[in-house]
């Protein structure tokens, strides 16, 4: 009965999604039509005239009941994108794991697959209480700034509210229908499913980031922000692509993290062998699914720094030279736990085979490169916003290690970083095997080649441009290490997987074989993960400075001053510990949902 | 429910490093407060301070220091002096300005007009520049500030001041006296009027009229310039005429004074040789 009720929701989801679908793109180009052929007919064509930006001032944003407003919408917009991101990640990987099942024909992936999203459902629906909650506060709190941007995207909203529907209807029949829809067609009308939910996910994704990079670098507004009516072009603003890939990939790593503390968690708790065995495996799935999308994350990073740079030097630098460059160092300290607990899970991991002793040996020297690495990133360099901040900080550079906080060293750092990462994945990928392949030696002195030629060039990168050519030159070298680190990690792939070719199993991978402590690593992943994004939406908000819509629309508010990283820092800790909770209550919600009390005597027989 | 509590406090203990962490183990920097509309009261304004105006809001509003300082962001303006002639000479210059105030001006609201070499946005081969026009945008100087920033870099890149403290400013920031007894009074517009209702003949003597508490004004233009006098109206202890003591002459003329009875004022008596 229960079921049939939801799918009786489902069903109604569906049938007003589509039907609102067919409608209202309908209605609009109708719309349209009329308002061309007035305007051909010489009519006094009712053209929509847009008001500027409004200039406020501290009147305008109302007190109510003494809460900080700021603080309100600030925490609530943490709170729903920390859970957005989780529900839109996970069906991503569950999609990948579901393919991957198909193929394999491997049921403990599509048993896998069915936890993962079992995990997200609840999430989803604290995603969108959480999203009305961030509405009613920005329109409590923040009115005009409310009606200026929902002017301006009046059609994305629509849309948003859509795809929401649509996601809602998605996800429960890709949930629910998990089971219906098994074996051959069935299961690829399943898969579409997925594939379905994902790209309105993803659509959902691109239409907020738009609202909230339009208020980074607006585009389709005059100078006084007046709209000129062209909504693609207010979406399509310079910075909406650059933030898109960046949280696209933050993301599937953030949904993997989660993932990885649930099946952490489960694991500790387990009591039969069994389930220890199935929770290890499902961990350590969720780690490599995070660690796949924390290696290309820093060139994400960059990549949208760069552009910020591009789009306004005085935000570029206000992002990575001003106060908040105190930030980056912050940003590298979490950066730097994300990979060393990620490698240090690998590493445990490791004891699940029994030919990983030929390895064990070599972890200390990665760990050791690691942590150099990290050092090297975390080395402040340039830190000027105002007269009064470089006296409080007693001048530009860091007095020591300035060499260190430029550009090329910390790229350099975070090649390095990231092809150690990998070697450790490359050595647990051996630990249990033997190759068999004759040339194995030569294949090996050939990857080891490869490794050093790639660390030696990308330190010599790092160097010659660094402290041998003029700041002009001194990014040129991120390019060329890019693509060493991604040369290597693909050529010794393939590498690898020739020379493991019919290689010989030492023994069964003892799934569970694991310490404790490796779970840790993987609360550890999550934990700062979720801090790490709150930290940089805090930053993403904060070089807007005193302005609402840079440039066109100020923050006239008592709030519009810029907080101390201290205190932000505070906000966000407090705000990730509601989230956990709150994430404490969804695993739990879940688990209560699949155990039944036998109440002995309480029905009438 | 122990292992649980394990996991919660390894948590909570996590959040609390990074928080820790933030706070003191890196400085608290006080970030600066957005940036106010300073009321400008232009009309009791010495040289000095508006050359001290143009310097806080080249450091301030102007958000100038964030590109222009020692880290090779942006030329240095210390040496504005020497390097306004050469880009002007320059045989990429292309833009409209014939002097050296008129390059400043243009750099400021027009950026892109001039690049210095190898300043330019990145692949604009300098024809773009990085540097956001002052008078628009975000930083939106005023007329008036726009002339005090370009007065502080004449003033630090060791030029002769050539800008004039702006007269004719808008209402919107023409204060009315700030001890204001209600309505504002409207604005002279003669000399005599002024030295009539302010009283200067009772100790000076102009002309025919004859004081003798005050040094001879009659010819003052000929051994004056008009900062000085300029000073000598706004802020009469700061150089004594010999001779005469302190704080004889009313030191509140600033305050009573509009902008442009002051320039009135040092243009008459300038022109009084
Ligand atoms: C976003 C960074 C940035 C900010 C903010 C900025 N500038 Fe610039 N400025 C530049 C760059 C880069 C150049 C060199 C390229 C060019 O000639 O336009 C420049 C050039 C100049 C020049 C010409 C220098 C020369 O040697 O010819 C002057 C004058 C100037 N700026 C004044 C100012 C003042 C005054 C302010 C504050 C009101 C200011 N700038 C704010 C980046 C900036
Ligand atoms: C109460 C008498 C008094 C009145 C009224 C007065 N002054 Fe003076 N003034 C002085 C005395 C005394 C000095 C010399 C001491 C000094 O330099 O402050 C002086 C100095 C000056 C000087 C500088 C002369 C020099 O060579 O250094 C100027 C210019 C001047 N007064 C203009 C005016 C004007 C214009 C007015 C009318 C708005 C005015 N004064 C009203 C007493 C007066
Ligand atoms: C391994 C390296 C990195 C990791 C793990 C990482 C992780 C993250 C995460 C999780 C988010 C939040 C995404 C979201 O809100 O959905 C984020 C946002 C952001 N990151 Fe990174 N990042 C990395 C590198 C960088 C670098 C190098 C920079 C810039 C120099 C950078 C700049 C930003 C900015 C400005 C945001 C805010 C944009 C937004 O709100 O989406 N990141 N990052």
């Amino acid at each position: 009965m229960k079921s049939v009720s939801k799918f009786g929701l489902c069903g109604l989801f569906a049938i007003l999604f589509l039907a609102m679908m067919l409608v209202l793109p309908g209605t609009d180009q109708f719309g349209s039509q009329v308002a061309a052929q007035e305007a051909a007919s010489g009519d006094v064509a009712p053209a929509v005239t847009y008001e500027p930006a409004p200039k406020l001032t501290a009147d305008d944003y109302p007190k109510v009941a003494g809460v900080n407003g700021r603080l309100a919408v600030w925490v609530c917009a943490q709170l729903h994108l920390w859970f957005a991101a989780f529900v839109l990640a996970v069906p991503i990987f569950v999609f990948i794991i579901e393919a991957i099942g198909i193929r394999t024909r491997d049921k403990r992936y599509d048993d896998m697959a069915y936890e993962f999203i079992k995990v997200s459902i609840t999430a989803y629906s604290l995603t969108a209480i959480l999203g009305g909650l961030l509405l009613f506060s920005l329109i409590l709190f923040y009115p005009h700034v409310f009606t200026y941007l929902s002017t301006i995207f009046s059609g994305s909203m629509l849309y948003y509210a859509l795809l929401f529907f649509a996601e809602s209807a998605a996800l429960y029949l890709y949930y629910y229908g998990w089971h219906w829809l098994q074996g051959g067609l069935r299961k690829w009308v399943h898969l579409t499913i997925g594939l379905m939910l994902n790209a309105i996910g993803t659509g959902l994704m691109l239409l907020a980031n738009a609202w909230l990079t339009f208020m980074m670098s607006p585009a389709g507004v005059d100078p006084a922000g007046v709209f000129s009516g062209d909504e693609w072009a207010a979406i399509h603003n310079f910075l909406w692509n650059p933030i898109n890939i960046h949280r696209f990939v933050a993301n599937i790593a953030y949904g993997g993290s989660i993932v990885g503390a649930y099946a952490a968690f489960k694991f500790l708790t387990a009591t039969s062998h069994q389930e220890k065995a199935h929770y290890d495996w499902m961990g350590y799935n969720a780690n490599f699914i995070a660690i796949c999308a924390l290696l290309p994350l820093p060139f994400a990073g960059y990549y949208l720094a760069a552009e910020i740079y591009a789009y306004s030097q005085q935000m570029g630098i206000t992002l990575m030279g001003g106060i908040f460059a105190w930030l980056f160092i912050i940003q590298a300290v979490l950066i730097g736990t994300l990979f060393l607990s990620a490698n240090y899970y690998l590493w445990c991991g490791m004891g699940r085979s029994t030919g990983a002793k030929r390895y064990t040996g070599y972890m200390k020297y990665i760990a050791i490169v690691l942590v150099g690495a990290f050092l090297v990133w975390f080395t402040p360099h340039t830190l000027v916003l105002t007269n009064a901040e470089l006296k409080a900080l007693g001048g530009p550079h860091h007095s020591i290690l300035g060499p260190l906080g430029i550009m090329p060293a910390k790229n350099t750092a975070v090649n390095v970083m990231i092809i150690f990462t990998f070697l450790s994945f490359l050595f647990y990928r051996r630990a249990n095997k033997v190759a068999t392949v004759s040339w194995e030696k030569t294949g090996n002195i050939i990857q080891v080649a490869l490794f050093s030629a790639a660390i030696v060039n990308i330190l010599f990168l790092g160097i010659y441009h660094g402290y041998y050519t003029n700041t002009v030159y001194k990014v040129a070298a991120s390019i060329p290490q890019v693509l060493t680190t991604f040369f290597v990690i693909i050529i010794s792939l393939i590498l690898d997987s020739f020379i493991y070719r019919g290689s010989r199993e030492i023994g069964p991978l003892r799934w569970g074989k694991i310490p404790e402590r490796a779970q840790y690593a993987l609360f550890l992943l999550a934990v700062s993960f979720t801090w790490l994004m709150g930290l940089m939406g805090y930053i993403r908000s904060g070089i807007r400075q005193h302005w609402h819509v840079v440039d066109i629309m100020r923050d006239a508010s008592p709030d519009a001053f810029t907080p101390t990283l201290g205190y932000a820092a505070n906000v966000v800790s407090v705000a990730t510990i509601i989230f956990f909770v709150l994430v404490i209550f969804v695993f739990w919600i879940a688990q209560v949902s699949s155990s039944k009390t036998l109440p002995a005597g309480y029905w009438k027989e | 429910m122990r292992k649980f509590l394990t996991v919660v406090a390894f948590m909570v203990i996590t959040v609390a490093l990074f928080s820790g962490y933030s706070n003191y183990g890196i400085p608290q920097i006080e970030p600066a407060p957005p940036p106010v509309e300073e009321k400008l009261d232009l009309g009791s304004m010495t040289m000095d301070q508006f050359v001290a105006l143009g310097g806080r809001l080249f450091e301030g509003k102007g958000t100038c220091t964030l590109c222009h300082n020692s880290l090779g962001r942006a030329p240095m303006l210390d040496q504005i002096g020497a390097n306004a002639q050469e880009r002007l000479d320059d045989p990429r210059y292309e833009g409209a300005a014939k002097d050296v105030e008129g390059y400043l001006i243009e750099s400021l609201v027009e950026p892109s007009a001039f690049v210095v070499a190898g300043f330019g946005k990145a692949g604009s081969n300098d024809t773009e520049s990085p540097m956001p026009s002052t008078s628009g945008g975000g930083i939106a100087l005023s007329e008036p500030e726009l002339a005090a920033v370009i007065a502080f870099l004449q003033d630090n890149g060791g030029l002769e001041i050539t800008v004039e403290i702006p007269t004719d400013i808008g209402s919107e920031t023409e204060e009315p006296d700030a001890a204001g007894s209600g309505e504002p009074r409207p604005a002279m517009t003669s000399f005599q009027e002024l030295s009539d209702e302010f009283a200067c003949e009772a100790c000076h003597t102009i002309g025919e009229e004859a004081g003798d508490l005050g040094p001879n004004l009659s010819t003052i233009g000929a051994s004056r310039d008009r900062d000085y006098i300029r000073r000598a109206l706004l802020a009469p202890n700061a150089d004594l005429a010999e001779g005469f003591d302190p704080d004889m002459m009313p030191a509140d003329l600033g305050e009573q004074l509009y902008a442009g009875e002051l320039e009135l004022m040092v243009d008459y008596l300038s022109k009084l040789k």
